[in-house]
Formats: structure tokens, sequence, C-alpha cells
């Protein structure tokens, strides 16, 4: 008798959890949860949060925040940062003070911590919310992120 | 004299030895059988990563089960000596990838016992939501990927969907949805995002409607039964003597919980139970760790309506330099009993770091509970064991 019971335990079963599958075939449009990732471009959006790339603001002055600290340097664990820097004479007061030539910033080498963010005191570098970052080549990961002929914002101290 | 047929030789070589169709006297001499190996993995898509397991097998019974490591090394260990202790956090991301919350706890716990540092009430509350949202996470993946394994590629899909919900809240409040890096040496990176509350009971609610579910569509199932009870037994001597931790020592009844055992962050507050089962066949392993779920969700609906109010950071110096000394902590990832070991010489790095992590031990046992049983019961088992092989290989 076991022989039986055994085969309609078994089949009941398998219908116990197709009643599981038939329905979310039933209801399949109701509960899709897939985007269609090429052509929602448009309305994808991302949490204000997200990590998705260092960059450096500017205004419309083309001037930062970034005094040129090294702080992000430092905190960063890989060496994705490079801050190459110099002293220039600051024309108000005339006394030497240090500058950004180039904030260097490999995307490519990037885990996306967010130390070097937490690092800043003037809120020089913030994160980017795009998440399209593939190039053909990998030298295009390295970027510069001040723009030429930028400055740093008058007032700002670290 | 006929000649030999191939039915012949299917009939007098048997290759299990012990069985009713024995018969030494009848075996034909001309066709001998031998043990060979046969590499599972490092890419074997049953296998779940990098991990290189060299079978000795006589037939399809498994002799000898050896785990070959290395394949995803990449010292992460020797890397924590060159780093600071902020950085070291973001590289235990990188481990057990599916609790990454969690072993960023560890580390920065450890750092906060050296320091004797304080975190308040509302870091401790919002660590342990995030690591039990972290541990339903992990399970919903294990679950379909455990179904996957025997053999049922629905599960996968269901799986996914429910942790897609986790991984948006993460998003929302962390910034990134896997290697989160959310703990800081002395609190959280930023405070909780508006949304967070109200998202997470959204997902209780929603996980609650679909968990029976996955009882209905895989734990009844005859065939998903058959072919885990009693598949893989390990006695609760061998859990205890290989020194496995979380569900895989829970499904053979060794109680070794840290949470309940050596309160950490929030878990001395709430009432749970411990999710104990003492076949330690492969299905006790999973229901283990369906009723895990159950009670991360009993954690997260006590602690989610009352988060204190306090700092969400406990300042510290930029450069955190620990007194000399040894440092220990554990806390229970999803896997299980997660180590994290200090030595520091008082410099603003550690002198050595060591991880104990939880599969790496677990590992250990499946030699000794694979031997004499099928390759079949070997993918059942190790789907059981849970193994993120980053985190054994480190």
């Amino acid at each position: 008798m076991s022989y039986f019971s055994d085969i309609y335990n078994g089949i009941k079963t398998l219908l116990t959890g197709m009643s599981v599958t038939g329905k979310y075939f039933i209801h399949a449009r109701k509960g899709s949860l897939t985007q269609q990732y090429p052509d929602n471009r448009e309305t994808l959006k991302m949490f204000d949060r997200f990590r998705g790339e260092v960059v450096m603001p500017h205004d419309e002055n083309n001037e930062h925040r970034c005094t040129g600290c090294q702080k992000c340097e430092i905190a960063c664990p890989n060496g994705t940062i490079e801050i190459i820097w110099d002293r220039g004479i600051d024309e108000e007061t005339g006394k030497k003070k240090k500058k950004i030539d180039k904030h260097i910033y490999h995307l490519g080498m990037c885990t996306m911590c967010g130390l070097c963010i937490e690092a800043c005191p003037t809120d020089a570098i913030v994160w980017a919310q795009n998440y399209e970052n593939s190039v053909y080549d990998r030298t295009k990961l390295s970027k510069v992120l001040n723009q030429p002929g930028s400055k740093v914002k008058a007032g700002i101290e670290d | 004299m006929r000649p030999i047929s191939y039915r012949d030789c299917e009939r007098n070589i048997t290759l299990e030895p012990g069985t009713q169709n024995m018969k030494p006297e009848t075996i034909n001499n001309n066709f001998k059988t031998e043990e060979y190996f046969v590499n599972m993995g490092p890419q074997h898509p049953a296998a779940h990563g990098v991990l290189r397991l060299i079978l000795t097998i006589d037939g399809e019974i498994i002799k000898n089960v050896e785990p070959d490591l290395g394949y995803i090394h990449r010292s992460i260990e020797k890397m924590c000596e060159r780093d600071s202790y902020q950085q070291i956090v973001h590289l235990t991301d990188r481990m057990d990838y599916l609790s990454s919350h969690i072993n960023n706890e560890a580390v920065c716990l450890t750092v906060e016992k050296a320091l004797e540092i304080e975190v308040s009430e509302r870091v401790k509350v919002i660590r342990t939501i995030i690591s039990e949202l972290t541990r339903i996470a992990s399970h919903c993946l294990w679950w379909g990927v455990m179904g996957m394994d025997v053999g049922a590629l629905t599960t996968y899909f269901y799986g996914f969907r429910d942790r897609e919900m986790i991984n948006d809240i993460f998003e929302e409040t962390c910034g990134a949805r896997l290697t989160m890096n959310y703990n800081i040496p002395g609190g959280l990176m930023f405070d909780i995002h508006p949304n967070f509350v109200k998202r997470t009971k959204d997902f209780i609610t929603h996980f609650k409607t679909k968990l029976p579910e996955y009882d209905r569509l895989l734990t009844g199932n005859v065939i998903f039964q058959k072919r885990t009870k009693g598949v893989g037994v390990l006695t609760k001597e061998d859990a205890i003597s290989f020194g496995t931790s979380g569900p895989v020592a829970r499904g053979s009844g060794f109680a070794n919980d840290v949470r309940k055992r050596h309160h950490y962050s929030a878990y001395d507050r709430v009432d749970f139970k411990e999710a104990l089962f003492t076949e330690g066949d492969s299905f006790a392993r999973y229901q283990v760790r369906i009723m895990e779920m159950w009670e991360a969700m009993k954690i997260i609906e006590q602690l989610i309506d009352t988060i204190p109010e306090g700092d969400i950071k406990t300042p510290t110096n930029a450069v955190i330099k620990l007194p000399k000394g040894e440092y220990y902590q554990r806390v229970e990832t999803a896997r299980g009993e997660l180590g994290v070991y200090i030595n520091s010489t008082g410099t603003k790095n550690p002198y050595r770091l060591k991880f104990r992590s939880p599969g790496f031990s677990n590992l250990s046992v499946l030699d000794h509970i694979t031997k004499g049983a099928k390759i079949g019961d070997l993918v059942a088992t190790m789907a059981s064991f849970d193994f993120v092989i980053p985190d054994i290989d480190r």
C-alpha cells in the first residue's frame, strides 16, 4: 500500500509546487521585476547615495573647492587618487599657498569604498550617480577631475 | 562458448563492494575496475565559485575528496598589514561577499574593543538590523542556488526576486548593493536614509507572504526531499571536532550561535530562537536556514520601530593606533562564526591580522561526510553547506 501512497503523495507535492509557479505564470505581468535595461535609460534613476564615480563639482566661474590637502589621497586604500600640486603665490596676501595642478582619479582601480569622500574636509569631491563606465581603452579610465584653468574658490581653507 | 557481451560486463562487474550482486568468482578478469581521479572545478557549474575538488572515485562512488584551494587567493590578510584600520574594513567586503556588512562589523567591533570606545545605541541597533537583512539576503540567494543544484531552476528566480528588495534598501542607505563598506571604526559612515524604515517594513510584509511559498515550492517537494534527506549526514561529535559553525553545525544539533551565546551589538535585547535541528543531513541544514530567515525577520521587527536617537559616529583619531596587545572578536555571519584576530604593536597598521572564516572550517568536514556517497550527493551536500569560495581562500 505504501507504494501507492508514495505515488499519491509525490504527485500531490508536485502539484502544490506547481500551484505556486502557476500563480506567477497567470499573473506574469503584475509581478514582473525585470528591467528592460538599455531601453529604459531615460526613466532609470539611481538612488541619491549611489556610488558611481568620484567627481569634483565646479561652479559657473570654473571654481572648485579643493585646497590640495591630500587627505583623500592618504585615505584611499589602493592609490586610486593622485594629486599633483604646486605652491603658488596668493594674490591677496602675498603668501605662498598650496594649490592643485591635477587631481587624477583612476576609475579602474577604484573600489567605491567612499573613504576619500569621508576624509575630504571641504566637500570638494562627491559621488556621481552615473553607472555606465565602460570604455574601449583602459587609459580613458584615468580622469583629471579639476577642469583646465579652474582655481579654488575664495575663502576655502582646510 | 559465446563471446562476452556488454551486458555480461554490466552484470558481473560491480563497483559497490558489499552489495548483494557482488560475486567475486564471476568477475571476469579481463575487465578490471580501478579508482581514478576527476577534477570537480575550478570552473564546474555545480561548484560555487572557483573551488577545485580532486575526487578519487570508483565508478560513481566517492572514495576521497581533496579540496584544492588558491584559485581566488588575494592575500587579504597580508594586505591588511599594509593598510590603516579604516582601510582594512573595505577589504573584508571581498571575503564573504554575501554577508559583507557582517564582515565589516567584525573588524569594526575588534578595533572598537581595542580602543575601548563605546558606540551609541543607535549605531548598535542599525548595525543589527542591517546584519539581519544581510542574513536574509544571503539565505535567499542560497535557497535559490540550493534548488538549482538539485535541479529546480525556478527557485533561483524567486530567491533573487526577494533579494533584490534588500539590495535596493542597501543601495538607498549605503550607496552600494554588495560591497557596502557602511561601517567605520567608531560607528557608521553616515545616517540611515529617511526611507529606510519604511522600505524595511515593506520588505518584511512582502517576505512574510513569500516564505511560505518557498516551503510549498521546495521544502515539501518529494524530489527535493529524496535528494537531501539522509544525504551527507554529519554527526554532532564530528561537527564539534571538525570545528564547524553556523547552520552546518546547528543542523547537527551543535548549538553555537554567537549572537545568542556571546552577545554583540544589539543582540542582547532581542528575543529570538536559535535554529536547531538534530538530524545532521542536508535537509536539516536546509531547515536551519529557512528557520533563520523567520528569526531574522523577528529580530528586525523588534528593533525597526524603536531605533533610538544618538550619534552616528564616536569620534576617533584620524590615524587610529591600537594599543600594544592582542584582540579577538567574533560575530555570526550567514555562514557561521567569523573571528578577527588583531595583533598590534602600537603602530597605525596591525602587525598581524587573522580571519577565522567559517567556510574554511566547514570545508574540512566535506571529505569526511561524503565518503562512500555518489557524486550527485556530493553536489547536494555542497549546496547545503553554502560555500562562498572567496571566504575560504581570502
